[in-house]
Formats: C-alpha cells, structure tokens, sequence
C-alpha cells in the first residue's frame, strides 16, 4: 500500500511538472492548425455574383486581374524608417542625420512626383519576427506560429494554400532570386531560380550582388509573369554592425540604385512592390515583437495611376497580411485558403464607368469577397479545432452575415446611395478586423502571461575511479555531432553508418570494433551478474539471460553486417538479406519484450539450498564394475561401502531428529534488487542501441562503463546507514541526470531538427511506414531520448549500489574468491552481509529512500528545463531563438518527460521485485512451519 | 604572537602579489609588442618564474617551518633534486587532468602544458617550499582539520582559488562573443592568476576574522 502511495505521489510530481511545461509552452510556442483546403478558381468563396461577371473571362478567377505582371523586391529587415521621407525641411528642427535616413531618396521622389502612382505604407508584422515566419505570412496571409501542427519538422515547405501556389495553378511564371530560405518553403515552385545562402550573416553582399548580377537581365528577357528578389544586405548589415553604422547607408543607398533601376524598366502592366519582412531593433537584432521589430516598409508602384487621392501626410499602418488578398485580386488569382488579411481597398476603386458610387461599389464587392473568403476560412478552422474562442467566433458569423446581407440589398437595389455603401464597407472592415484579432488572439499572442512556476574508501581508491570516470567522459567525447551555429567545429567521423564506408577494409575493422564493444557489454554484464551468484538457478529469466542476450547480440551483429554490406550482397541473395533486414531487428526486440515480460513475472530468481549448517564429508563414489579381483581392489571398495552406509544412516537419524538450526541458503538475494535492475537495462539497451549507428555501440559501453564508475565513487564515498534513513547525496543525483545529458550528446544528438537521426525510423521497416506515424515517431523519439530512458529507469541503482558493495569492503580481502552471498532467513551469524536485504529490513526506510532518489532527480531534471525556459524566454528577441532555444527548451521538455516516465518504471520495478521478494519470504516461512 | 604572525604572513603574500604584477610589467621593457594576450606564452613563462623565485625568497628568508634540522650539504642537494622531479611530476599529471577535462590532445600542446606549468607554480610550488618533498604532510595539510600553522591554512585557501579560478576561467571559452581571451588557454590562466591573487588576499583576512576561532595543534 505504502509503495502504491510512493509511485502516486511520484506521478502527482511529474503531472505537476507536466502542468508547468504546458503552461509555459502554451505560452512560448503557440500552436496553430494548419488546414490543407486550397482555393480554387472556379469555386467563388461564397455565394453571391460579382457586380461585373468575370468568371467566365480567361485569366481571372474571382475578379479581373488588374495587373498581370508584379515585381516583389523583398528587402530583409527594411524598418519602416529606413524607408520614410525626410521632412525636416518642413519642421524648424535642424535635421536628424542617421545613417539610415532618406537613403530611399527614389521612394520619396514618386512619391511626390507621383502621388497617384505610389504609396507607402507602415507594414504591422506580426510576431516572431523571423524571415522564415514571415515569409510564410507574405505568401500564406496567415499568422504562421514556431510550430504550426501538422507541419513536417524534416522540411519547411509550406503546405498551407498560398500565393505561390496560386500563381503556380494559374499558370504564371515564378521567378526567384536571392534568399535560399524559399528553396525549403516552396520546393520547386519557381520556373527560374537563383538561390543564394543566406547562413553566412558576416556576409553583406553575396547574395546582393547575386541577384544584381541576375535581376536586369531577367526583367529584359520578359519570361517572367511575378519575378521576386529577396535582399539580405540591409539584415545582415543590422546583426553585424546595427542601423547607426555607415555601412547601412551604403547599403540603402545600393537598395535605392535598384529600385530606380527597376522603375526605368517598369511597364504599365506592372507592379512593383518593394516590402521589408520585419524590422530591427537598434542593435540590428529582431525576432520579438518591439515596435521597431514590427513596423516594416512597404511600397506601392505602378506607372499607371493606381490610387483615387493622394497619399495622406503620414502614411497609413496596414497590417503585413493585407498584401496577400490584395496581390492575390490585383492579379486576378484566388485568395489563398487561411489568408485572414484584409484587403486595400483603396486600389480597388477603379470602376468600369465614370459613376461618382462605382468606386465605393468596387471597394465593398472587394472586401465582400475577402469577407467571404475569411468567414470560409474562420469554419473550417473552427470545425477542425477549438483553438479559437467559440462567443467571438459566433458574434462574428453574425456581423458577416448581416453585413453580407446588406450587400446583396444593395447591390438589388437600383439607385445605391452613398451612405449606405459606406456602412457596407464599414461592417465588412469590421468583421475582418475581428477575425485578424481573433487569429491574433490564438496564435500571435507573443506575451509571457503564461508564466512557468519555478518546478517546485580510501583516496587512491576513489582517485582511481575519478580518472577512469574522466577518461570515459573524454573518449565518449569523440563522438559529439557539431552545433550548426559553430562553422569551426567539425563533427565526429564516426557518427555515420558503416554503409556509408567506402574503404573495405577499415569498414571490417570498424564492424570488428563494433561486434567487440556488443560483446564486451554482454560479457561484462555476465561477469557482474556471475559475480553476485545470479546465473545459478535454473529459474526461466535467468536462462533468458544466459541464453537470449547472446541471441540478441548474435542477431544485433547479423543485422550491422547486412545493413552494413547489403549493397555488395549478391543478387540472388538479395532477397534474403532484404528478409533479413526486416526479420533480425524485430526479432532483436522481440526478445527484449520477452526477457523483460519474464523479468517482471519472476523477478525473484533465488537459489535455494536447504541444507545443514556444518559442511558434510562427501562421498566419492567411483563407479565400479564386476566382481573384485584383487586385493587392492577390495582395499578400495570395501572402505567406500563403508562410507557410503554411514552417511545413509546419519542422513536417517538426522531427519528423525529434526528441528535443529535449520538454515536456508538463498543465493543471489544480497543483489536480487539490482540483478533485476542490471537485467532491465540490459534488455532496454540492445533494442536502442539498434536504432543507432553501428559505432555507437562503443558510446554504449562507455556509458555503462561511466554508470559503473560513478557507482562505485559513490559507493566508495558515502558510508551505509545500517538501520536507516537511507539516503542518496544531491551531488550523486546531479552527476547521474548530468550523464544522461552528456551521453546525450555523445551519442550524436543535438538539440536542434536538422540534427534527429531520421534514419532510425526505417531500422526494422526498410520500405517505409506507410501513413502511420506514430511507430515512426516512436522509433525516432527512442533513438533521441536513449540515453535519458536509460539512465532515468537506472535510477534507483543510486541507491541500492552503496549496499551491493557492502560484500567489496573488509570481506573481500578475506575472502576474496568467495562468489555468492548468503542472506540468511534466521540471520544468527551476523557477519554475512546483509547488502540489499538491509533495504528490506527496513521497509519504511526503503520506501522512504525510493520517494526521496525520485523527488530529488525530478528536481535537478526541472532545474534543467528551468534554466531552459528562462534562457528561451529571456533571449526571445535574440536571433537564434528559434534556431537554437526554442528547440533546446522543446528538446528538453520532451527529454523530461521520457526520463520521468523512465523513473517511473524504474521504481515500479524495483517495487515489483520487493513485492516477489516478501511472498517469496512467506511461502518460505510457511515451508518451513509445515 | 599570533598577529605579528598574521602580518608576516600578509606581507608575504603582498610580495607574492607584487612579483604577479611585476611579471606584467617588467618584461615590457625588454621584449618588443609585449601584452598578456598577444604574447601570452611568453607572459606565461615570466609569471611561473617570478612566482616561483619570490616563493624561493621568501622559503630561504623567514623559514616559516624550522624543521629543517639536517642540513649537510648532500641532503640539501636530494632534497632539491627532490622538489624538481615532483614539480615535474605535477605539470605532467596537470596536463593529464586538462586533457581528460577536454583540453585538446595533439594541438596547442605547448600552450597546455604551460598552464600546467602556471598552475603547478601557484599551487605545488608553495606546497614544496612549505613542506617539502613529503606527500604525506601534504595529504594531511589537505584534508580536513590537518592544519597546524597559519601558513599552512593560508597555503591551503590560496591553492584551493587556484584550482576554483582555473576553473571558472574555462567557463566563458565555449561561449561566441569570439573575444581574443576566449582562446584556449589564456581565460583559464587567467582565471587561474586572479584565483591565486584572490587566494592571497582572502587568506590572511579570513585568518585574522576567524583567529579566535583557530586553534592549532602545536601552538
């Protein structure tokens, strides 16, 4: 009852844990659904017609494409300052000079020049302000979050409907230049590309003069319907010497050379928009939400008049998905499916006569349509999750529907008045600014409101210990994978597969040193194992480990030969080997889930010797055939007769007398709790070490190499409590849940997507998964937390070691052959060790000690992922936050919850196998008694 | 007695202190482009000798331990001899442990073995004027309540920061702020410079705040 009392607690722990990472995650990274709906042509978003039918045209789709060709130059952290006219001659104030001030002298010229053909705007961005993100924002017109669901990790294309998509449908040309960040989000979709890499940030003019070198040319060759350029100088300028440096002015003043280069060649079927993604701080840092980060520049222009007034004195604040509805219609194509935008109207006052309301009609039946679209989009998010808030979500479907219903009076109705067109589109704006805030809401919320608790021997002996815990540490280190962010590093050699060798005779080496390690471990095991007396009893888990481990390991070593040779298999065996492939690993861990079913329905495997206290004389029967012929052969024989009568009758008068001090010689049962733990890990360690690549099976040694050590300087340190409380020292705990993070690392992983060992998924199923996901994510998931599984379930070995090694202390130089131990179940010698059978005597203790070990690993396992989620939210406006601290805390959270689920299981064994020892105890008992 | 004891000992330690500082500023005179980063090795060396000849002053001067009864010239020599092979000895091992604690293996090997060589100065090199070749006064003058004199407390806290500096001095290397310090070895010899100084300073202040409480064995 106690026990069950400990493990719930324990679970009340961790669920607390749990509640604090939720919170926090909730907050940090905030989830949003990504449907898969696309719009189509033919298909109009709601019902209703068009004041003029354009369906039927070609080369429109909702409405008639204003333009047919557009020229995006997207200029990376173009802050809405760099781009805003100078008017200090108009104020008295001496001009301000900063660098980055009226560089754009181009803009500023049209815009005075031209007022009707140009317009600038202050682009709202949406948080994070990270390129990526908004790249998905620029073309999606939604509000892309870290992780929007449903999104594969291994690539970023977009999947959602966007604008991209769209051009693709309709058969225009995409070209690209520039940022190689569109190469992941939208693979194959440009019919001419010149990608540049955008890592290098020190590098302020590569990728700009790539797309120089490319940009005229193209726009001279007309085989181009939208041509994207995307500058990174003016970003990279900001991260390496922020905006007040002259470099940036020389950087905007080449960004104003382009655009008055691309104005030259404009035509009128032609638009040109020049958009910054995000802005900056005033470090040249951005990722947050800072009002310097979010305001971004954007800019019209068209060699046609476009807009029916001039441009107000300060330009107007638009939100950034605005331009997606807005390029989607001008160029005649669907508004992309999750696009929440809401369009410019006020390019759409064009009307087909010269009636004063014709330009107030086309807006309304503009925004008509965007409301439709978005009240679309608004069902089916909600039909598919609950993220959005139900009494808002309602208030809106009921503004949509009356402002859609005015719309259709009006346009029934002859003479439209002026008054009431303005209403149509008041209530229209209205309904689509409440859908952005209620988007917003869900998924942009960028606050930390949501805050994350704090979760709740001798000397030469133990120096000896140290260094070998230190060397093993060290060689463990040659296995690190590189940190992508550190380009001087270079990664361990040793972490691809032996597939990948092509040197035949170092990939025999390397497969001999792999088999070594495998046996090394299972040898070693053994040996422990033999050495505490637990391969005696012909008990079903012992035969499991005597017999099946090598099986595993005989099949682990075929299965790295075949994947390791499979290319230089002969062809007739090809098909064998593919068997193979699939067969060996399954049935590798199929024995595991046997050895382990066994370990936990027989846990107690003691030998049992009833037998008396004093050691009998044996006999020696030789066996002896025929009559004796000889003297000497009676010599023999007659005294063995002899011998042989005398112990049949002391054996009789024995049993009738009876009832002496009768001991039980149990073997194993000073060891029985970590003889089962040993096995656990054991049988737990083959099948991970299968999802690895063939020479980590070395990091896998070293690791219980590691754990032995560090085990055994604990046991050495701390001195056993004989009647209890037992306890476990915190710097024991820290070292332990601090191996499990380096073998973490020593194993090839890094906290960061790229670095996951995809390949694990396909150990066992060479052909695929077919649609299911979560066997794939399982085996993914077991290849990168190993090393927390491992040494979370190896937990409770930290407290019962220091009693197993109670045997090694004065005992063993008395005795140093001696192999078994004996616990007796009328202790009248005292001098036996009583090593784990302590823990048993003191029942309270013991529970005690395992509630306590698990608190305190809980504990520096929290302190862990504290420190993760201060960093991630300290540094949320850092450029690398996520690239490298989000994933960390995400890394983290994941690996906290395998090792608490791992530390459960652990104690739930150890208590599994008290529970056998006490009814072993009492049928013992009652044998006796009978 | 026991404060006229404590201001020897301060005064010790400020010499000690001062060779540091001298070790920055003398060398300027004579080597050409001389700077603590950019000529590190070479400060390195200065510093280990200084260190070092101010340790052996002050060991032949005020003879804190008067134990040396014997005194024929031969056991003088050995005992010199002696001191050496351990000073070796500790730079060797010194380098074994930076190795296991991640220092690289076939590179930069001089500039590892140097702070081998610096911390060896700061710490064994004080152990061997004050005790002699002996591990055993060693071992019993670190651990715990096997002080017997103020120098060896002092001797004690001194070589301790060492270590702790040194340590803290490797902290800042894996970091990207791509200053020049952050190359290996110069933030641990560093760290292990200001440790030692800190180790000066903080001994004879906390042996005079706590001299009601220490009571040695043979005083």
């Amino acid at each position: 009852m106690q026990k069950v009392l400990v493990l719930l607690f324990l679970v009340w722990v961790c669920l607390l844990f749990y509640a604090g990472i939720a919170l926090f995650t909730s907050g940090f990274l905030l989830t949003r659904l990504e449907l898969t709906n696309y719009s189509i042509c033919q298909e109009p978003p709601g019902p209703g017609f068009l004041p003029w039918g354009s369906q039927g045209k070609p080369g429109a789709c909702w409405m008639t494409s204003r333009f047919s060709r557009v020229v995006l130059v997207l200029i990376d952290a173009l802050r809405f300052d760099f781009a805003q006219p100078q008017q200090s001659h108009t104020s008295g104030d001496p001009p301000v000079s900063l660098p980055f001030m009226g560089k754009l002298g181009s803009l500023q010229r049209l815009l005075e020049i031209q007022p009707h053909h140009a317009r600038l705007y202050r682009s709202q961005v949406d948080p994070p302000t990270t390129t990526m993100q908004r790249l998905k924002a620029l073309t999606t017109g939604s509000l892309p979050t870290f992780i929007d669901a449903g999104s594969n990790f291994a690539s970023h294309a977009i999947l959602e409907d966007n604008l991209i998509k769209q051009l693709n449908s309709a058969g225009r040309r995409v070209v690209f230049m520039g940022d190689d960040t569109w190469k992941d989000l939208f693979p194959g979709a440009f019919s001419k590309a010149f990608f540049f890499s955008s890592f290098n940030v020190k590098d302020l003019h590569t990728v700009d003069n790539g797309i120089l070198e490319h940009l005229y040319p193209t726009m001279d060759s007309g085989e181009w319907d939208v041509l994207i350029a995307h500058f990174l100088g003016v970003d990279h300028c900001g991260h390496k010497h922020g905006p007040h440096h002259p470099e940036m002015a020389k950087k905007l003043s080449q960004m104003d050379q382009v655009i008055r280069g691309l104005v030259e060649r404009l035509e009128n079927d032609t638009l040109l928009v020049v958009a910054g993604d995000h802005g900056m701080t005033v470090n040249g840092d951005h990722g947050g939400d800072s009002d310097l980060e979010v305001s971004a520049a954007l800019f019209l222009y068209s060699s046609t008049p476009l807009f029916p007034s001039a441009p107000p004195k300060d330009p107007e604040t638009i939100p950034q998905v605005s331009l997606v509805p807005t390029l989607a219609l001008l160029l005649g194509l669907p508004i992309p499916f999750g696009n929440i935008g809401e369009v410019m109207a006020e390019l759409f006052s064009w009307g087909e006569d010269s009636r004063p309301d014709s330009s107030a009609l086309a807006q309304a039946s503009v925004l008509h349509l965007n409301a439709q679209q978005v009240s679309r989009f608004l069902h089916a998010y909600s039909a598919a999750t609950q993220d959005l808030q139900v009494k808002e979500l309602h208030r809106l479907q009921n503004l949509f529907s009356k402002a859609s219903a005015d719309y259709q009076r009006l346009l029934q109705s002859p003479h439209r008045a002026e008054a009431t067109l303005q209403t149509v589109i008041t209530e229209l704006q209205q309904f689509l600014r409440g859908a952005r805030a209620i988007c917003i809401e869900s998924w942009a919320r960028f606050s930390l409101r949501h805050w994350e608790g704090p979760p709740r021997h001798s000397g030469a002996y133990a120096l000896r210990l140290g260094v070998g815990l230190l060397l093993c540490t060290r060689l463990a280190g040659l296995f690190h994978r590189c940190p992508e962010e550190t380009p001087a590093c270079h990664s361990s050699p040793w972490l691809s597969p032996l597939a990948s060798m092509v040197d035949g005779r170092a990939k025999n080496l390397w497969y001999g040193a792999c088999v070594g390690a495998l046996v090394a471990l299972l040898v070693a095991v053994r040996l422990w194992l033999r050495h505490y007396g637990n391969l005696k009893s012909p008990e079903p888990p012992v035969l499991f480990v005597r017999w099946g481990l090598p099986l595993m390991a005989l099949g682990t070593a075929a299965y790295w030969a075949l994947v390791s040779g499979a290319d230089e298999a002969p062809p007739r065996l090809r098909a064998l080997v593919a068997g193979a492939s699939v067969v060996l690993p399954r049935a590798v861990v199929g024995l595991a889930a046997t050895g382990l079913m066994l370990l936990l329905w027989k846990p107690v495997t003691v030998l049992v010797k009833a037998g008396t206290g004093a050691p009998r004389t044996r006999t020696v029967l030789t066996p002896f055939s025929g009559p004796p012929t000889s003297q000497a052969d009676l010599d023999y024989v007659v005294p063995q007769i002899y011998r042989h009568m005398q112990e049949e009758f002391r054996g009789r008068l024995e049993r009738t007398k009876s009832q002496g001090p009768l001991t039980v010689a149990a073997y194993r049962l000073g060891s029985v709790y970590s003889a089962a733990m040993v096995t656990a890990l054991t049988l737990l360690a083959f099948p991970l070490l299968l999802l690895h690549a063939e020479r980590i099976s070395l990091v896998f040694l070293l690791l219980f190499l590691q754990s032995f050590l560090l085990l055994h300087l604990l046991a050495a340190e701390i001195p056993i409590t004989a009647p209890g409380p037992f306890t476990v020292p915190w710097q024991a705990v820290s070292a332990w849940a601090l191996m499990a993070t380096q073998t973490f690392y020593s194993t090839g992983h890094q906290p960061v997507f790229p670095a996951i060992h995809w390949h694990a998924a396909f150990v066992g199923f060479p052909e695929g998964h077919g649609s299911s996901t979560w066997l794939p994510a399982l085996l993914v998931g077991a290849n990168t937390f190993a090393s927390h599984l491992l040494f979370a379930v190896g937990c409770p070995l930290l407290l019962l070691w220091p009693f197993l090694c109670e045997s090694q202390g004065p005992r063993k130089r008395r005795q140093p052959l001696r192999s078994e131990t004996e616990a007796r179940v009328r202790p009248e010698e005292e001098e036996e060790p009583l090593m784990e059978m302590r823990l048993r005597d003191a029942p309270h203790h013991f529970n005690a000690a395992l509630l306590q070990l698990g608190l305190k690993y809980l504990f520096v396992l929290g302190v862990q992922i504290l420190a993760c989620a201060l960093a991630a939210s300290i540094l949320r406006r850092h450029l690398m936050v996520w690239k490298v601290f989000a994933p960390k805390f995400i890394f983290e959270a994941i690996g906290f919850i395998v090792s608490s689920v791992g530390l459960l299981l652990g104690i739930a064994l150890v208590m599994r196998v008290d529970g056998a020892v006490s009814s072993w105890f009492e049928k013992l008992v009652l044998a006796q008694q009978r | 007695m026991k404060d006229t004891d404590i201001k020897t000992l301060l005064y010790a330690h400020f010499l000690c202190i001062f060779s540091v500082i001298l070790s920055v500023l003398i060398p300027s005179f004579f080597v050409e482009d001389f700077s603590i980063l950019d000529t590190h090795l070479t400060w390195l060396c200065f510093c280990s000798l200084f260190v070092t000849s101010i340790n052996l002053v002050l060991y032949l001067v005020p003879k804190p331990n008067s134990s040396s009864k014997r005194s024929s010239l031969s056991h003088k020599v050995t005992r010199f001899l002696k001191c050496c092979v351990y000073f070796l000895v500790s730079c060797f091992s010194f380098h074994v442990i930076f190795v296991l604690y991640g220092a690289p293996l076939f590179e930069l090997v001089l500039e590892t073995f140097l702070f081998a060589v610096i911390l060896s100065t700061f710490t064994t090199v004080p152990c061997l004027c004050l005790l002699g070749p002996n591990l055993k006064a060693w071992l019993r003058v670190f651990s715990k309540n096997g002080v017997t004199s103020i120098w060896e407390n002092s001797l004690q806290i001194t070589t301790i920061s060492s270590f702790v500096g040194a340590w803290f001095g490797a902290f800042p290397i894996p970091l990207d702020w791509e200053r020049p310090w952050q190359v290996w070895p110069i933030s641990c010899t560093v760290g292990a410079t200001f440790g030692y100084v800190a180790g000066l300073v903080i001994s004879p202040l906390w042996i005079y705040w706590n001299r009601k409480q220490l009571t040695y064995k043979n005083n």
